[in-house]
């Protein structure tokens, strides 16, 4: 990959982290570019979804810098993180269990400072909310299921939710955290269109997935995590074929 | 209308804006034992304005509603540390602290009680639960209560979606408290007369009990729950000393044939539950 003069739109810093005396996060430098769809992968317990963590602020680092658009956000508190236009999804999903999928869209819209409108009802005050959600629930096809309670929904259909909620914020850079686990090749490749539309519309992805077809068809550029670890980067084709992300990674678990 | 019937249905009145109170604070996940606390501050300072200032009834009660709802607020910073049965406990503490404070405050009667307020009527507390309740409707509706909502489901995710739990949860504490002061200002007028007493631990549980047994999900279940707890014992007298216990009997019945209480959000929006195809 060539540097360019264009600045990343997230950058990592030597980020450590630690569990008692268990390294997640031994130094991971990274810079995401912005309108890229990024891939991570590595194996299990190689510190993906701590990265995620550290980056929503869910943890913070130990050690090391995290920069959204410039600006250090490594102890930004997780409301303050979202709201500054980083959302993301769950490896194992988690939608509100006493919502519709209407509500799940409307409740993750990043709040206007405006006491009418959060204290009167959003039909009344609030119609660009209305319609975000509306284009929101167009864009993952779950028009059909507006009022249904969003974890009544088959599986495939809860992951778009939960999709739906991390994008109706307006996110700047969306975290995927494997949102092609457990689904067939079909309803993979129907994420892929997905989010190869939604990096058209300038948003930047950053994701961690297993499926290693998924992700060498999709990312623009990938990382590899080893033991909190980055052994390598570079385009899928690089990683493809560089001998130490095949040592560590697809040699062990290129099961799919 | 007997002044029977009128007692009864202040009685319904009060005890609807007390379970609205609990209703508030249990949308963000926390159960409150304490709001009688909040009911006595709102008692005391009304019947302290009305009665030494002169204040009329309706000002004395929006400012005993303020000053529950500030109390409510610093109340609910401590709280926010603590979950699920410990912060059940910890609001029935503050309760009792509440109540042993007014039995040892003597500018207001201390044990004996303080007196010298003007009667009011039952409508003049249905114009205040009427006007509380379709307060809380249009808040329903509104985004902060998806908010509380989501933080009950999910405080982690709900953080991550951009909301300030420490602040939301707080603001309801707050907003519980002005609610449990106002029916506070309300029942001290009503009785005229009020000591510590009145404001115990069961009073608390009452407000529960209306909101679990009417339903916890929507601002009509504390206004059922209430009606229930205050008429089921009254109709129920022809079962002489049994009515209690069939009285108990009856409420465990509802916990176990609808958890969620008898109105909930599908039953009122008439939303099937039925798994999509």
């Amino acid at each position: 990959m060539t540097p360019t003069a264009e600045a990343p739109l997230l950058r990592l810093d030597a980020v450590h982290k630690s569990f008692g005396g268990v390294r997640a996060l031994a130094g991971v430098a990274c810079a995401i570019r912005p309108g890229q769809i990024v891939g991570i992968i590595g194996p299990n317990g190689a510190g993906k979804t701590t990265l995620f963590n550290v980056i929503t602020g869910a943890y913070h680092a130990d050690s090391g810098d995290v920069h959204l658009d410039e600006h250090p956000i490594t102890f930004w508190k997780p409301h303050e993180i979202a709201r500054a236009g980083v959302a993301r999804t769950f490896q194992n999903i988690r939608l509100f269990a006493s919502m519709t999928v209407w509500e799940h869209l409307l409740v993750a819209q990043r709040h206007r400072e405006s006491w009418a409108r959060r204290f009167l009802p959003t039909r009344w005050v609030d119609p660009a909310a209305q319609s975000r959600a509306q284009e929101v629930l167009g864009f993952f096809g779950l028009e059909c299921a507006r009022e249904r309670p969003a974890r009544s929904l088959p599986y495939g259909m809860q992951r778009r939710v939960e999709m739906a909620r991390a994008l109706s914020s307006d996110p700047k850079l969306l975290l995927l955290d494997e949102p092609v686990a457990g689904m067939n090749a079909e309803e993979a490749e129907e994420v892929r269109s997905l989010l190869l539309r939604l990096r058209g519309t300038g948003i930047t992805i950053l994701l961690i997935e297993h499926d290693m077809t998924f992700v060498m068809n999709l990312c623009d550029y990938l990382y590899v995590l080893d033991f909190g670890a980055l052994i390598a980067q570079g385009t899928p084709s690089e990683i493809r074929s560089n001998p130490a992300v095949l040592n560590a990674y697809l040699g062990r678990e290129d099961r799919a | 209308m007997s002044t029977y019937y009128a007692g009864l249905l202040a009685d319904v009145g009060i005890l609807f804006l007390g379970g609205l109170s609990v209703y508030i604070i249990l949308t963000t996940g926390q159960l409150s034992l304490g709001n009688a606390g909040f009911m006595a501050v709102g008692a005391y300072v009304a019947s302290y304005l009305t009665v030494t200032a002169a204040v009329p009834i309706s000002i004395a009660i929006l400012a005993a509603a303020m000053i529950s709802g500030a109390i409510g607020v610093l109340v609910g910073f401590p709280a926010l540390r603590l979950r699920g049965i410990y912060l059940a406990m910890a609001t029935l503490g503050f309760g009792e602290m509440v109540r042993s404070f007014f039995l040892i405050f003597e500018p207001m009667g201390g044990s004996v009680g303080f007196h010298g307020m003007r009667h009011i009527s039952a409508a003049y507390i249905w114009t205040w639960a009427v006007t509380v309740l379709m307060l809380v409707m249009l808040i329903e509706r509104s985004r902060i209560w998806l908010e509380m909502r989501a933080i009950d489901d999910d405080e982690v995710v709900a953080e991550l979606v951009g909301l300030n739990a420490t602040r939301i949860k707080v603001g309801a504490f707050g907003l519980s408290a002005a609610t449990a002061g106002v029916a506070g200002g309300l029942f001290a007028h009503h009785h005229v007369y009020i000591e510590p007493g009145n404001f115990g631990f069961e009073r608390s549980i009452d407000f529960v009990l209306a909101v679990i047994l009417g339903g916890s999900t929507v601002a009509a279940g504390p206004l059922l729950g209430a009606l229930l707890l205050v008429i089921l014992p009254e109709a129920l007298r022809f079962l002489a000393d049994w009515r209690l216990a069939a009285f108990g009997t009856l409420l465990i019945a509802v916990l176990l044939l609808r958890r969620q209480g008898l109105l909930d959000r599908a039953l009122l929006s008439g939303r099937l539950r039925a798994p999509i195809a």
